[in-house]
């Protein structure tokens, strides 16, 4: 196949680095990597060669997008947003992916993966502007390789499948990650793409965030069995990782990327996590959970455990968390200040980009409602 | 000209296209080495092999979802339904993505994908093989949806779908691919835009606005209605979204009657839309109701006698034309 036009430029770029786990060829080396928790080895730790600098630029991402998802809450609380979903408790899972995928791979988020927007240098107050109902795209998916956000659950699982296989009959390095959450795993949409994936063996990695709350539905009635183990019945392996450990996942991520581009297909990752605030500003969790059933996974919270992983490297320390913090202070503001200053589109503009190429009745309708609007106009 | 049948006609567009961008790939159930459940994709697979005739497993919001992916990649899939029935289960790809994504990824993203499928009834398919659900698709933004009737039509329209940014359904007949017709030359270049319908047939006394296979029935009726002094007008949509408005009006101002001929159900349909449209935009033209003739509102019938009864005839529409156009002088007197 030729080249994709919109895409060529990042098609043709190589991926920066090597594979992580260029020791063995088989999906098992991935599974090989954790111990019983799901969580790294110290050998699988130290044959993944993460360097400090690594792990402290995870946690800085880690630190920012907690802070960035406290002031979109803070947002909708102040009126200045209609929804928020929250994603506290998913900067492990969200982080330790995104930053695991080359530059040059392609990332198809689900509505929550705001973080993983974030690592990809997407403008938070750009993002925000769709919240805020201000513009359609705030982002150029073909500039940073990161397809818009999904409503529906589950449909960009298909979406994410048939551009994994566009770049296997392109012949080209990129691969591929879709996220989602644990519900989506009920719908025909993410079987019917796990099956296509298998039987193609295109070069993608399935995250699952597995919050274990699909509003207020439970995992246990969510799910039988494991959704790692999902995989296995499509022919392809699968693992579940502690999802709170941003190490775990991004060294786990990124060996089933490096694996997929080796031509080996998909790799399905269960980062387990918890969904510690409400499924978005329009739900009340104490209707279905009360604060017991919260409390085990705040010591579980994704940020201090990296902290505790630098402490144990001795690559930490105050006057790090102090810029980190600042850091995400400014980046908070920044994101606030260029929401509040973005300006509300012309109404006629809803009828633009209905259609590269509109009829003519679409651009009549457009004419007729601006001149209903500004009658002199039309004078 | 030489005359070929309509689904060699659709493998010519498709076999030129893909000729002339590699881009261009198809997708879907049965469509390689079998060569499609209707033999439209005979052959292709020898020519261009497996990476651009791509057999898929049977799921049909997989088979949609992925050529939206591809598409965004930039490649120019055409999927294949086998049938318009089994759309249904593609139909959250096709209208919650397919139709919304030019607009909500803020025009950066282009989905030049066509999904190519045949509707309708008259094979004894039964009530979930016989569907004309054209309607359900024309109602969205967002989606370009047409239907021709000719060979010719045919494979101009499939080449201006395929290169269109924009998605297409192409809804095709389970009846139409055997029908034969003029078509240039292969390699002879020619396309049909996706937004102009044509008159198959000049009148003054009364415009027929149909589409699809009803065309050809219609073309009947008026050449019937000729034998008795009626000459009626046939206009074949081509496309029933975005629909040529202004073809029906121009026409209407002449004939000042029309009668709306499609296979589909009445309520809620495009015939009704249609009639809408020609009431709110040309009523003062209009000297009588608007004819409708529709398929009977009932799940198609399994059995040959009742499915027979279930369909629009050629005579319903000259039944219809006679209700709404005055007996000409003399009529029945010389015929």
């Amino acid at each position: 196949m030729a080249k994709a036009l919109d895409t060529k430029d990042a098609r043709e770029a190589k991926p920066p680095r090597g594979s992580a786990d260029s020791s063995n060829n088989s999906g098992d080396s991935i599974a090989a990597m954790l111990d019983a928790n799901g969580v790294l080895t110290a050998e699988a730790e130290r044959a993944a060669n993460i360097s400090d600098e690594e792990l402290r630029t995870l946690y800085r991402l880690m630190v920012v997008s907690r802070r960035l998802d406290q002031e979109g809450l803070n947002l909708q609380r102040q009126g200045e947003l209609g929804l928020w979903g929250p994603y506290a408790g998913h900067e492990a899972a969200q982080v330790g992916a995104a930053m695991a995928m080359a530059p040059t791979d392609w990332i198809f988020p689900y509505y929550r993966d705001f973080a993983m927007a974030v690592c990809r240098g997407i403008d938070p107050g750009a993002i925000m502007t769709i919240f805020r109902g201000l513009t359609h795209g705030a982002w150029n998916p073909n500039e940073y390789r990161f397809a818009p956000f999904i409503i529906p659950v589950g449909t960009q699982v298909p979406h994410a499948v048939g551009f994994a296989l566009g770049c296997k009959l392109d012949h080209d390095d990129t691969a591929v990650l879709v996220g989602f959450g644990e519900g989506a795993t009920s719908t025909g949409d993410w079987h019917e793409a796990m099956n296509f994936a298998a039987v193609f063996n295109v070069p993608l990695v399935f995250l699952c965030e597995n919050n274990q709350w699909a509003i207020s539905v439970p995992m246990r009635q969510q799910v039988s069995g494991r959704i790692a183990d999902r995989a296995a019945g499509y022919g392809f392996p699968g693992v579940r990782v502690d999802g709170t450990d941003v190490l775990t996942v991004y060294a786990v991520v990124r060996a089933a990327a490096d694996r997929a581009r080796r031509g080996e297909g998909p790799y399905l990752v269960e980062a387990l996590t918890y969904r510690t605030q409400a499924h978005t500003t329009s739900d009340d969790p104490t209707r279905y959970r009360t604060e017991a059933d919260v409390e085990p996974w705040k010591s579980k919270d994704p940020i201090r455990r990296c902290a505790e992983r630098l402490q144990a490297r001795n690559a930490f320390d105050d006057a790090f968390a102090q810029a980190v913090s600042e850091e995400a202070e400014q980046r908070a503001l920044a994101m606030r200040q260029h929401l509040l200053s973005a300006q509300t589109p012309h109404p006629a503009s809803a009828f633009d980009l209905v259609f590269a190429n509109p009829p003519e009745s679409l651009l009549r309708e457009k004419a007729e409602f601006i001149e209903a609007l500004e009658p002199e106009r039309g004078e | 000209m030489r005359t070929i049948a309509y689904r060699d006609a659709l493998r010519e567009a498709i076999r030129e296209e893909m000729r002339r961008d590699e881009r261009v790939y198809i997708l879907g159930e049965d469509i390689a080495g079998y060569g499609g459940t209707y033999s439209v994709t005979k052959g292709l697979f020898e020519e261009f092999g497996a990476k651009r005739v791509k057999d898929t497993p049977l799921a049909e919001e997989v088979i949609a979802g992925a050529a939206i992916g591809s598409a965004i990649g930039g490649l120019r899939p055409i999927a294949e339904l086998m049938t318009a029935n089994f759309s249904l289960l593609a139909s959250d790809q096709i209208i919650n993505s397919l139709a919304k994504f030019h607009y909500m990824f803020g025009g950066q993203s282009k989905l030049p994908v066509v999904i190519r499928m045949p509707g309708g009834g008259g094979a004894q398919r039964g009530a979930q093989h016989s569907q004309m659900l054209e309607t359900m698709y024309a109602h969205i933004p967002g989606l370009k949806v047409v239907m021709p009737a000719t060979p010719y039509d045919a494979k101009g329209m499939l080449k201006s779908a395929i290169r269109d940014d924009d998605p297409v359904l192409f809804i095709e007949h389970e009846l139409l691919y055997s029908v034969k017709g003029e078509v240039p030359d292969e390699g002879e270049e020619y396309t049909v835009p996706l937004n102009r319908g044509i008159v198959r047939r000049e009148g003054t006394d009364v415009t027929i606005v149909t589409f699809s296979r009803m065309v050809h029935l219609s073309l009947q009726a008026a050449e019937e209605l000729a034998k008795e002094g009626i000459q009626a007008e046939v206009i074949d949509l081509r496309s029933v979204r975005p629909i040529d408005l202004d073809l029906v009006l121009d026409s209407l101002r002449k004939t000042n009657r029309v009668v709306v001929a499609e296979e589909g159900w009445k309520y809620y349909g495009t015939g009704q839309g249609l009639a809408a449209l020609i009431y709110e935009y040309g009523f003062d033209y209009l000297d009588a109701p608007i004819g409708h003739v529709a398929g009977k509102d009932v799940p198609m019938p399994y059995s040959k006698p009742l499915e027979q009864a279930a369909l629009p005839t050629r005579d319903d529409i000259i039944a219809a034309v006679k209700a709404i156009v005055p007996a000409p002088a003399g009529a029945g007197a010389g015929a």
